[in-house]
């Protein structure tokens, strides 16, 4: 029962920073409190036993993001428009009756994906198709194939080593696009 | 009722936290808001995978003496993959973002919208 209420209140946490995050008009504001959110994510990881992901959250979704953020609102602006002119007026952005068709939009894809959610497995479920095909043979084989005793890293580095090559050419060509973007040109 | 709730309140939160974030993408006129918001969806999407990933009573997927059930460590894996890309394409957002105010003098999409219809 602890571990229910724990999970609740971390995800009460984390529904209001993420709504802070997205209604602050200083946006470096929005930016620490985005760093807040990820770490509390890393938290909620760490209680869900992914520790592999919840310290890649850590260091990659809550310091690279915000670093990156930071970099951004140095080399631009720091609010919202408008912003600059009254910093202190107000806290969050008011909404805008044009926005209403929006979030009626958002609402509904709530409502729906609600709806399809029933009928997935139960949280925990053993028994849940996820559970029965592949990864079963991960736990069993995964040390005598591959000697590594973390799961996430043998099927990480072994069984699924052309993903991580995947991934390494997604940074590299996201590393080339930001040098492209950026570069001084002589104009 | 309760038995539904407690099934499933873990994806409803996803859920929230990513029409969170898609209100952000598609509301704000705020560039960095708007990449603010694709984290927020982004994030709440491994949430949902994590949370799929868990079996009650497992432990973490490493192995030790005498663990009878581990989690699922597949879906573990595939997030970790897709944080890093997560943050290359915030990455390449926000260079765009900083070339954008460069070109326009402003990071709202709105006016950028305005200027271009007036040149052209």
């Amino acid at each position: 029962m602890g571990g229910i209420i724990l999970d609740i209140v971390l995800l009460f946490f984390l529904v209001v920073c993420a709504l802070a995050a997205v209604r602050m008009r200083d946006l470096l504001s929005a930016t620490v409190v985005l760093g807040a959110y990820s770490l509390i994510m890393a938290v909620i990881w760490t209680v869900l036993n992914a520790v592999d992901v919840a310290f890649t959250e850590a260091s990659v979704g809550a310091g690279i993001t915000s670093v990156l953020l930071l970099a951004t609102l140095s080399r631009t602006r720091r609010g919202e428009a408008g912003f600059e002119d009254a910093p202190r007026r107000r806290v969050v952005t008011g909404f805008r009756p044009g926005n209403l068709v929006l979030l009626l939009v958002a609402v509904f894809t709530f409502a729906t994906l609600v709806y399809g959610s029933t009928d997935l497995p139960d949280f925990g479920d053993p028994e849940a198709p996820i559970h029965t095909h592949v990864a079963p043979r991960y736990i069993e084989s995964a040390y005598k194939e591959t000697g590594v005793i973390n799961l996430v890293t043998a099927v990480l580095a072994s069984y699924r080593g052309y993903d991580t090559l995947g991934e390494a050419t997604v940074i590299f060509t996201a590393g080339l696009a930001v040098i492209v973007l950026l570069r001084r040109t002589r104009e | 009722m309760i038995e539904l709730i407690l099934g499933k309140y873990n994806y409803w939160i996803c859920i929230a936290l990513m029409m969170v974030g898609f209100y952000a993408m598609i509301a704000k006129e705020n560039l960095i808001k708007k990449v603010i918001g694709m984290n927020i969806f982004q994030t709440a999407v491994f949430l949902f995978y994590v949370s799929g990933a868990k079996v009650n009573g497992g432990t973490a997927p490493i192995l030790m003496e005498g663990a009878a059930l581990y989690d699922n460590p597949l879906p573990h894996t595939l997030m970790l993959t897709g944080i890093v890309v997560g943050v290359s394409t915030t990455a390449v957002a926000l260079a765009l973002i900083i070339r954008i105010y460069k070109a326009f003098g402003t990071i709202e999409e709105d006016e950028i919208l305005k200027m271009r219809e007036n040149d052209g």
